[in-house]
């Protein structure tokens, strides 16, 4: 039978030739991650069961990330629990301050992720990692202590929806304004328990950091993964990481799919997605008399490098309108340093702008920038719902880097080119 | 979880996030009674003091969707809900659901007509969705074999021990 990249990795995993859409099958994980939030619900689970051993110390990843730095006593406690864990139990990828970052950030600038792995996380926004050729998936606590303990997780076999990008992106349009712009056309639910692959000469262009943009936000349209075929593009990214081998799938050609759909990116805009579901997605040009008071850059969706050298290119020289807050969240240590020597921070100071520690921060409304009734921000995360980044009466609107920087600069909602 | 439930429905609409379930805000703690106290706030602010011990909530298409916070179940359980009635759920919700144990049951004719405050008996051996105030019946979705296996074990951690996963 022929098979999509998501159902080879699946049967790979399971010890299978094939598996069909609609089959459940356990199967064994190649990394199971958790963070400050999620994690404890985990940990005590294993505790409470009296299981004193983890089913592979070097496969378990546990990244407080949300709350830190721990913004109260109580987030301190979850961090705390991280940590005593990951001592008594030997996890290996434990990673605090100055190691610590945004996980879906972190896990593959680390090569702790790699093409062809089964990756789950107790994290919606672990589907991030289908950028590389991996089947990731988010599931919950409980999932994370079931895979600890053995190393194995239940999976739906999902069948697929493809999308062909073809075309050359417009001046700014990056994976931020693509994804938006698919949500939009296929709504919150339109990919739901499906997987989505995305592949064409456009997305073949796609630097590494827009294709986790675009992965990301897979599960923004209810899906259980977002997927790219590795190409020459993966592999320089992954060469010099990966600590181990990978291996490389690829869909049959003759792969079924619920729907093949065509997209000429060409024909697409830089995007903003209006309160309060990601599929409110319109053109900028729609979103310019909206007056903002905030502006977030960062987060697992936009947090990587060329987000911020994307954003630094249109602050540069500028500053910042006086009632808007520009807050800029590098996502990893390293992103942190390779910003700041290429310059990137003096540019954001001299606009205005402040910046912030690695954090999943004021993205769900945890701490770093929350918003106050009646507030709105322009954010590159990957969420607009009702009382997301702070007040249930605020508002957030999802864009790219550069509509974000640009925005900032205005005070409403802009594209570079109205600087 | 073969007992008949009987409850009060509350009715929401369509994409019941989890930020809507349980706001991040809360996510510093993951005790039961804590995060019951804030369970749909903001949907409904006077939800937690609304809900009665066996309430039924009902949602539209895709309930659940968003972040993977198992504390959105656990504080719906925690709440004295006893089942989610939708048309369709997200579905890391929909594994967390199964996985920890809360009651969830899939019909988008049920979930289209049930309305606030009708009295709803639900028979989770069959499926069987009962309006008594309206006087009318619908069917869920069966559920798949290996979640009646989950079900049966008493969730994913008693299933994989049973089961010998964990040697």
């Amino acid at each position: 039978m022929a098979m999509t990249i998501t159902q080879k990795i699946l049967a790979a995993h399971c010890g299978r030739d094939e598996v069909r859409p609609g089959e459940i099958v356990m199967a064994d994980v190649d990394l199971a991650l958790g963070n400050d939030i999620t994690a404890p619900i985990a940990i005590r689970i294993l505790r409470e069961k009296g299981i004193k051993k983890v089913f592979d110390k070097d496969k378990i990843a546990l990244v407080p990330d949300h709350f830190v730095p721990n913004k109260d006593i109580a987030s301190a406690q979850q961090c705390k629990a991280l940590r005593d864990f990951a001592g008594e139990y030997g996890v290996t990828n434990f990673f605090e301050l100055g190691e610590t970052g945004v996980e879906h950030a972190l896990l593959p600038e680390k090569g702790l992720v790699l093409p062809g792995d089964l990756v789950i996380g107790a994290d919606s926004h672990t589907c991030t990692y289908g950028a590389l050729g991996a089947l990731s998936t988010g599931v919950g606590s409980t999932d994370l202590a079931g895979a600890m303990i053995s190393g194995k997780a239940w999976f739906k076999v999902p069948s697929s929806m493809k999308f062909i990008l073809e075309g050359s992106l417009r001046p700014w349009v990056g994976g931020k304004d693509l994804i938006l712009f698919i949500i939009g056309m296929i709504g919150v639910d339109g990919a739901l328990y499906r997987s989505m692959e995305f592949s064409g000469s456009s997305i073949r262009d796609l630097p590494v950091s827009g294709r986790l943009t675009m992965c990301n936000m897979a599960i923004e349209a209810g899906a259980k993964n977002g997927i790219i075929q590795p190409d020459e593009i993966t592999e320089d990214y992954v060469r010099d990481r990966a600590p181990r081998k990978w291996k490389v799938f690829q869909s049959d050609p003759d792969a079924s799919y619920d729907r093949v759909i065509e997209i000429d990116v060409s024909r697409i805009g830089l995007q903003v997605a209006f309160p309060h579901l990601p599929e409110n997605s319109r053109p900028v040009e729609e979103a310019r008399d909206v007056v903002i008071d905030q502006v977030v850059i960062g987060s697992c969706t936009n947090g990587q490098l060329d987000d911020f050298r994307a954003a630094a290119r249109v602050l540069k020289g500028r500053k910042a309108a006086r009632r808007v807050r520009t807050i800029i969240i590098p996502t990893t240590p390293l992103i942190y340093r390779q910003a700041m020597e290429e310059g990137l921070f003096d540019i954001f100071l001299s606009a205005g702008a402040i910046i912030s520690p690695p954090t999943c921060g004021p993205c769900l409304g945890g701490h770093m920038g929350i918003l106050a009734e009646g507030e709105r921000a322009v954010a590159t995360t990957n969420r607009n719902f009702v009382g997301r980044m702070g007040h249930p009466k605020s508002e957030v609107f999802l864009a790219g880097p550069a509509v974000a920087a640009a925005s900032a600069v205005t005070g409403t909602i802009s594209s570079p080119d109205d600087l | 979880m073969s007992d008949l439930i009987k409850g009060k429905a509350w009715r929401f609409g369509d994409d019941v996030d989890t930020d809507a379930i349980i706001p991040a805000r809360y996510l510093s703690t993951s005790d039961p009674d804590q995060l019951a106290e804030h369970c749909m706030e903001d949907a409904d602010p006077d939800f937690p003091r609304k809900v009665g011990r066996g309430d039924i909530i009902v949602g539209g298409k895709n309930f659940g969707c968003g972040s993977s916070r198992e504390h959105a179940p656990i504080a719906i359980k925690a709440a004295g809900v006893s089942c989610v009635i939708a048309g369709s759920f997200a579905r890391i919700f929909y594994r967390n659901a199964f996985n920890m144990g809360l009651p969830i049951f899939e019909s988008r004719e049920a979930a289209d007509r049930i309305q606030t405050g009708d009295i709803m008996e639900v028979d989770p051996a069959t499926g069987s969705i009962r309006n008594i105030t309206r006087d009318e019946t619908f069917r869920a979705e069966p559920y798949p074999e290996f979640m009646m296996d989950l079900i049966a074990a008493g969730g994913l951690i008693p299933f994989l021990l049973k089961e010998g996963f964990n040697d």
